[in-house]
């Protein structure tokens, strides 16, 4: 299953990128079409924090995570490089879970 | 634009930039690869997602959905949602880095944010070329290094949880996501794309949520009149 998903993903991902370098612009340079594109990648990733913060199976949950985020939220905001954001935040996360 | 040859000062200035956002970007495959084995994924697999999918936050997103629980193959979908951002930097690229045949076949593959970023300002199509080049190919070797290293040593840790590491997927979706959150418009459509996957938790499989927040990208999309840029 996990390999289907990696080659799925492989195999799609790099037609969508040669899609863009090879098919006429006409096709889908329309208003509509990249406003969409531009906001998927938006509401997607929103959606995965929230999934990933905020629940446990079907279960919505507060808990280490969520202290984690307001974490990186800080450190997003003091312009702290990527890495520092991630392990940042899961420094607390950890901490938070000894105490 | 021009085809006349780049100066040198100019070269230097590119590469130097180039190699600089090459080492940024492709040092968090560190935090990949820990990621990646913390969501159950083989170091094999981690590497495999580098290698082949080459595109970070549809990296992110395929392990994250696994780490939630989701069927592998939801988050290859959320994967591929995610990657239709790079067919529009193709369209964009296409007429200024005019290549064909084989080397666009290979260009495709290092079609990422960061190499479009670096090139798609530039002036001539040399300078778009180098700045595509030097920046697409410096990741993906620093890119694949680090996770290799990232899911070897996230290995060798044991239970993720203990680590924090389950926090630091979140962390990395918001800091992928940040730089998208400067206007108003964004900042709505994100907000109603969490409480959305967040609302339908309780009731769907895992993995389906993330999908269904890209719903509020579609209405979105086709209800407003604002520009992209």
């Amino acid at each position: 299953m996990m390999w289907t998903a990696v080659l799925v993903a492989a195999v799609g991902c790099y037609l969508l990128k040669l899609a863009g370098l090879s098919v006429p612009p006409r096709v889908l340079e329309r208003p509509v079409v990249e406003r969409v594109a531009d906001l998927i990648p938006v509401a997607l990733l929103s959606a995965l924090v929230a999934v990933q913060v905020f629940t446990r199976g079907h279960e919505l949950v507060v808990d280490a995570r969520a202290l984690g985020l307001l974490v990186a939220v800080v450190l997003l905001l003091l312009r702290a490089p990527f890495l520092v954001v991630v392990f940042g935040a899961a420094l607390v996360a950890a901490v938070a879970r000894l105490l | 634009m021009t085809d006349t040859p780049l100066p040198a000062p100019q070269r230097r200035a590119i590469i130097r930039d180039s190699l600089g956002v090459g080492v940024a970007t492709g040092a968090y495959g560190v935090s990949f690869g820990a990621v990646s084995v913390a969501a159950g994924l083989t170091v094999a697999q981690t590497c495999a997602l580098s290698l082949l999918v080459f595109t970070g936050a549809s990296q992110f997103a395929l392990v994250g959905v696994v780490a939630a629980g989701g069927a592998p193959i939801s988050g290859a979908l959320t994967a591929l949602l995610l990657g239709t951002r790079n067919t529009l930097y193709g369209l964009r690229l296409a007429p200024l880095l005019a290549w064909r045949g084989v080397r666009r076949a290979l260009a495709a593959h290092v079609l990422i944010d960061e190499s479009t970023a670096m090139s798609v300002t530039r002036e001539t199509r040399d300078a778009a070329r180098l700045g595509f080049l030097v920046t697409g190919v410096s990741i993906f070797v620093l890119w694949n290094v680090a996770t290799l290293a990232g899911a070897v040593a996230g290995n060798a840790l044991g239970d993720p949880r203990k680590y924090g590491l389950d926090a630091a997927v979140g962390a990395a979706f918001l800091a992928l996501l940040w730089p998208r959150l400067h206007r108003r418009r964004n900042q709505l459509v994100a907000v109603a794309a969490a409480a959305v996957a967040l609302g339908i938790v309780p009731l769907a499989p895992a993995g389906v949520p993330v999908l269904a927040a890209a719903g509020v990208a579609l209405v979105a999309g086709v209800l407003t009149k604002e520009q992209v840029r």
